[in-house]
């Protein structure tokens, strides 16, 4: 009989813990709830916490509700001068209303993927049709993505998504125009190479050639000094000659005269042909006159 | 026994994302609430087996009453119990009660109703984390280069090599466990589009050289806005720029243009260094030129103050006796001048033959390195021949 009851009671309590756990749902921070009642949706709103529904019959369903990330494959886009560029972006949504999340996509989250990629790649390919290559690397990239999250965020709220963000997260060239990229910058920076090594040789020349006009500004002022020096050195002497000389004009020629034969003739190595009759050697004929 | 299966219900829901977070952020220490509910889960299975196979066996005595009110007495404090746990110094314990967030606790032991009404989550909000962009470091101290994230137009639509490492922690750690999922891959998206919208906007040059620093520091900014605008409780502590150059590529041409500046410079400076030669001994010659002017200037003067001093000396003299003083002086000369060089002497009166002189064998020399009196003293040479051949001329006109 006790052994009954103790069957019976045990039943009663998993009855009761049954429909106590099926009386509750807990909804997390992270989470949005819809509660559905034979496919009709009772709730959609419900804040984190404990709250109550009839057991057994209501359906909950649960979603993030946190910033979810799409990651798009890079796909080519053509600018607006018709150049292909592989674009990867990513998309920051999230669950907003969960009942038109539900109605619209199926509460699923791959499908809701598949309309956000839709609407972001024709909201990319619009937006980059219509800028150039370099507007899009530089001052443009900002501004498409703001135009982009608001398109996308437009778009995807009939789905109950809210697009947080669409960023660019890389703007890449094709594989062969990288190559073409890549020649070019090397012709630039030969370019570059080939200036500097003639601008250094054009200041090393005029290093040269200043430093040699120099050399010859310094010998031609030293020599016109010198010159001067030695002009007033010349005009020096000159005069004391002619003062000292001017004295006894005659006498002086005969004097320097003398002093040039000494100077002149004083090597054995000179050679005089001399005749005995000059006056020199009048006594060598004769010892009278 | 009331505890044991909405407990074992719960365990499985509340698994999926809880669990995986903690285990994150405890960094795999088992906690103290997980060891309290083992032992927990260890007990139920004792009790539920003996209910289960032996219940009647055991249950049977009617003094077992007291026993199972023990056991649940025990197990009511033990369930108690199981609220405890550890934050550990620079984590936060983030409790929820029944999903909704409650409380942030730092450091210590802390009790939080059991459950399934209260759960913690606890987040490291001190360690600092490194993301790395474009590169994988591993842990042997390798580094593999991840080129499609490395490559990046510049805004002059160059190509260039960027190696990055994010460093993070989390400031909020409820903003962190709620507002995102996946927080890490979104840092490293994030990263990569700031840093290449920042790349974007500069040049090549300038992202090579002087703005690296600023390339970080803006997209360290730009992804802090990026990264708060998600709400995602993460603070950007730096963005490092491992390395900047030019694709594996370019890099020999960029690699010569830079040596082109050293060349630059060198060419420059050896033409300094050649100036610095050729001025200061230029200036040194001028130098020189003028001293020798200076001394040939005085030594004229001198010179020519001695000749006038002496001449005036002999002319005083000459003055008292003219015509003795220059016979002497003229005599004198000649003397000097003929004792000191060879001589020939030609009588003219015995014989008008042709005479040959080998003038060559004479001095014994080629008579075209004969050397020739100096300049200045050619007018007195010549006239010193004259003299004697005017002698001579005067006997052969005188002779006839």
């Amino acid at each position: 009989m006790s052994q009954g009851k103790v069957v019976a009671i045990a039943v009663l309590v998993l009855i009761a813990i049954l429909t106590s756990v099926s009386l509750f749902y807990v909804v997390d921070e992270r989470q949005k709830v819809i509660v559905v009642r034979f496919g009709q949706i009772l709730r959609h709103d419900d804040k984190p916490g404990i709250h109550l529904k009839t057991p057994f019959i209501d359906d909950v369903r649960y979603y993030d509700s946190r910033i979810l990330t799409l990651d798009a494959e890079p796909q080519p886009f053509l600018t607006g001068e018709k150049k292909y560029v592989i674009v990867d972006s990513f998309v920051k949504w999230r669950v907003l209303d969960a009942r038109q999340f539900f109605l619209t996509v199926g509460g699923s989250e791959s499908e809701a993927r598949r309309r956000l990629e839709q609407i972001v790649n024709s909201g990319l390919r619009d937006e980059f049709g219509k800028r150039t290559l370099a507007s899009v690397i530089a001052e443009e990239r900002t501004k498409i993505m703001a135009i982009l999250t608001e398109y996308a965020d437009r778009e995807s709220r009939r789905f109950g998504i809210q697009v947080t963000d669409v960023r660019l997260q890389r703007v890449d060239l094709p594989e062969e125009v990288s190559q073409s990229v890549f020649q070019r910058m090397k012709a630039e920076r030969s370019r570059i190479a080939n200036e500097l090594r003639a601008k250094g040789a054009e200041a090393a020349e005029k290093i040269r050639a200043d430093s040699e006009r120099q050399r010859e500004v310094l010998l031609a002022n030293a020599y016109r000094d010198a010159q001067k020096l030695r002009g007033e050195g010349d005009a020096r002497a000159t005069s004391i000659y002619a003062t000292a000389y001017g004295q006894a004009p005659e006498f002086y020629s005969l004097y320097r005269s003398l002093n040039a034969y000494k100077e002149s003739f004083k090597k054995k190595d000179d050679i005089l042909i001399v005749d005995p009759s000059s006056d020199f050697f009048k006594y060598m004929k004769k010892p009278t006159r | 026994m009331a505890w044991n299966v909405p407990g074992g219900n719960g365990d499985k829901d509340k698994d999926r994302d809880p669990w995986s977070q903690r285990r994150r952020g405890a960094g795999g220490s088992p906690d103290l609430d997980q060891i309290v509910r083992n032992i927990q889960r260890r007990l139920a299975g004792l009790f539920g087996g003996g209910g289960g196979s032996s219940g009647g066996g055991v249950g049977g005595g009617s003094g077992s009453t007291i026993g199972i009110g023990l056991i649940l007495l025990v197990g009511i404090g033990l369930w108690l119990l199981s609220g405890t746990y550890v934050v550990q110094q620079g984590e936060r314990g983030v409790v929820l009660r029944f999903g909704k967030f409650q409380e942030a606790t730092v450091g210590g032991l802390h009790w939080h109703l059991p459950y399934p009404v209260e759960s913690v989550e606890k987040v490291n909000v001190d360690k600092v984390s490194t993301i790395e962009i474009g590169y994988r470091s591993d842990a042997r101290g390798g580094r593999r280069k991840v080129p499609s994230e490395a490559l990046m137009l510049s805004g002059d639509e160059n190509i260039i090599d960027i190696e990055f490492a994010v460093q993070y922690r989390i400031k909020d750690a409820s903003a962190y466990l709620f507002n995102v999922r996946d927080p890490e891959a979104t840092i490293s998206q994030a990263t990569e589009s700031a840093v290449r919208e920042v790349v974007g906007q500069s040049t090549l040059d300038f992202a090579l050289t002087e703005g690296r620093v600023s390339v970080s520091r803006d997209a360290r900014k730009l992804l802090q806005e990026i990264l708060d605008r998600y709400n995602t409780g993460i603070f950007i502590v730096t963005i490092e720029t491992q390395k900047a150059q030019p694709p594996d590529e370019v890099k020999p041409a960029f690699d010569d243009a830079v040596k082109a500046r050293e060349d630059e410079q060198r060419l420059k400076n050896e033409a300094e260094a050649y100036a610095n030669d050729v001025v200061p001994r230029a200036r040194g010659a001028a130098a020189r030129l003028l001293q020798e002017a200076e001394a040939y200037k005085a030594s004229v003067i001198a010179r020519a103050d001695g000749d006038a001093r002496r001449f005036n000396q002999i002319y005083t003299e000459y003055a008292k006796a003219p015509a003795i003083t220059r016979e002497r002086l003229y005599i004198e000369a000649i003397e000097q001048v003929l004792s000191s060089t060879t001589k020939i002497f030609i009588d003219q009166k015995s014989g008008n033959n042709l005479l040959y002189l080998p003038i060559d064998r004479l001095t014994g020399r080629d008579t075209t390195a004969a050397p020739l009196p100096p300049p200045a003293a050619d007018t007195e040479s010549t006239s010193a021949l004259r003299d004697s051949s005017r002698g001579r001329d005067a006997r052969r006109g005188s002779q006839p």
